[in-house]
């Protein structure tokens, strides 16, 4: 494996009569707990590490340039490949920039629908981080848990738009389709049952004295580095930011809706460290559960797409749009010249962001806590690459 | 202290930049100016630091190839998480040979925005610290994301198309 571009000087310490070197590691691009092709050019002393870059682009798809080719609509299937674990964020974040650049008003039972099958979407995600960051660490029956619950999930999403994973259920000016019948109720029960298992998860793994220990006081992130690298969502409210895009720069119905923003407290160790990270999320499903819920009782009755021409152009102009996604304030740069096709189409990831804080954060931890930091940022790596 | 709006922003970089920065164009917080290449770094650390704009974040930085007008345009996003407002900046650069300071000794994240806009279009960002491709290979030709890219065939060995399946 190439080792280009990251060319390390090899250094000899002569310490008593032994002489030291640091070791070079490739680990990944096929790694188990790498989240994705994605891979580091470790720099160690022993287990130490001195360093770990990150080199991306493995899963570059140039989606960004696909934009360019398949128009306002054809676009939406691909926006589920961006970040194929929350895909509803994706679709709904297009759909959003483009509806601003139209002027196109969405219908109000749309926007429920689609603030439900988000905060559906937030939990399907989330379960998998926080099932996938304790199998990381060496608990493996958690997983399975997080991913009994992510199946009645999967279930759901195949009925309300046929898919359980590439959801491609919002279209520009609404959704797809509008919730099937008898639907709302089986979320109910969901969350019903669901709502418990967030606190038995808490007594299976949160506050596990091995697992909480690995992860307090790793990767401590302050305020001002979050913010310096762009953290987003979690990352950031792990480092006891209380800033929320639903919240603070509301979209879509969030500002009828009645939900808290948990953020990271040093519970079992300092403020932005790994845990604070993992506990966020944790918090996050609970008030994901709220919302549903809130959502599910208001429904307004109407339709669920807007009227909206098949050849669309909108006009020239360029818009920039964030939406909260399962990883964060997830930002579209849309650029169009007035044609059927985009001009330019730029998606900025809570991964990108948050990978790129990895060689600072990494520096004197243990190689296996680099596996700790990768799980707690919740990188995915299509997400990165685009 | 509240939050600006985009034209009081304007205002106060015209007050001190005078004809580096251009009018303000566009409505809402997508309001934005261009801004001259060679006063980007001081127009950058006079929004971060002066204490009632205090642009901390660097929300998204883009590039966008405007053949027809012969310019790569850098776009920034600027948000503070202090005040809660937005400013957007503009830097037209030539499409020949794009050369953009950079600004990633201001804000950590230009760091690795700057090296994708350098490896899909081709920019140039001036005194970046490690200015290599992310995305791409280190061998690719060209930037992808100009509008004129053309894919090559192959890439050692391994064909980039095929033929439609569609066709009969």
């Amino acid at each position: 494996m190439s080792l280009a571009g990251f060319e390390v000087e090899v250094q000899r310490e002569v310490d008593g009569a032994l002489a030291t070197e640091d070791m070079t590691l490739s680990m990944g691009p096929q790694h188990p707990s790498t989240h994705g092709v994605l891979r580091f050019v470790v720099r160690a002393d022993g287990e130490v590490m001195k360093e770990a870059i990150p080199d991306v682009g493995y899963l570059h798809r140039s989606i960004e340039k696909i934009a360019e080719k398949v128009g306002w609509h054809g676009f939406i299937p691909y926006t589920d490949r961006v970040d194929y674990v929350a895909a509803m964020f994706c679709n709904h974040g297009w759909a959003m920039a483009v509806e601003k650049l139209a002027g196109i008003e969405v219908p109000r039972r749309a926007e429920y629908c689609r603030v439900i099958a988000d905060e559906l979407c937030r939990i399907h995600s989330h379960l998998l981080s926080v099932g996938s960051m304790a199998m990381d660490i060496g608990a493996f029956t958690p997983f399975t848990h997080a991913i009994r619950e992510r199946e009645y999930l999967n279930d759901l999403f195949e009925e309300l738009c046929g898919a359980r994973l590439t959801f491609h259920y919002m279209r520009i000016g609404g959704v797809g389709w509008d919730l099937p019948p008898g639907w709302a109720e089986k979320v109910r029960r969901f969350l019903d049952r669901f709502e418990p298992i967030i606190e038995e998860y808490d007594r299976l793994i949160s506050y596990n004295k091995i697992y909480a220990e690995r992860l307090a006081n790793v990767a401590v992130i302050t305020p001002e580095e979050a913010i310096d690298y762009n953290l987003v969502g979690p990352n950031l409210r792990g480092s006891g930011v209380r800033y929320d895009v639903r919240r603070d720069d509301p979209y879509s119905v969030y500002p009828e809706l009645e939900f808290d923003v948990p953020v990271g407290r040093g519970e079992m160790g300092t403020v932005g460290d790994c845990f604070d990270r993992y506990i966020v999320r944790m918090r996050e499903m609970q008030q994901s559960c709220r919302i549903i819920r809130q959502c599910l009782d208001r429904l307004p009755e109407g339709p669920v797409i807007a009227k909206v021409p098949r050849n669309l152009k909108p006009p020239p102009g360029d818009c920039y749009v964030r939406i909260e996604s399962a990883r964060g304030d997830m930002g579209w740069y849309v650029v169009s010249d007035g044609t059927a096709f985009p001009h330019r189409c730029k998606i900025r990831t809570g991964s990108f962001a948050a990978i790129s804080i990895i060689p600072k954060v990494s520096r004197n931890l243990m190689i296996a806590d680099l596996i700790a930091v990768i799980a707690s940022l919740d990188l995915v790596a299509p997400e990165i690459d685009r | 202290m509240p939050a600006l709006e985009p034209a009081a922003i304007h205002a106060q970089l015209r007050r001190r930049f005078g004809e580096a920065v251009g009018d303000l164009v566009g409505s809402g917080r997508d309001a934005s100016t261009t801004v001259a290449a060679p006063a980007l770094p001081d127009v950058c650390r006079f929004l971060k630091t002066e204490p009632a704009l205090a642009f901390d974040c660097l929300s998204n930085l883009s590039g966008v190839d405007y053949p027809k007008r012969n310019v790569i345009q850098v776009v920034y996003h600027l948000f503070s998480y202090r005040h809660r407002h937005w400013c957007v900046l503009k830097v037209d650069a030539n499409r020949d040979a794009p050369v953009v300071p950079t600004v990633s000794h201001l804000w950590s994240h230009a760091n690795w925005q700057e090296r994708e806009v350098f490896d899909l279009l081709g920019v140039t960002f001036e005194g970046h610290p490690d200015l290599r491709r992310i995305l791409m290979p280190e061998d690719w030709p060209g930037h992808p994301l100009r509008k004129d890219f053309v894919e090559p065939e192959e890439y050692h060995g391994i064909v980039t198309s095929r033929e439609s399946l569609l066709k009969p």
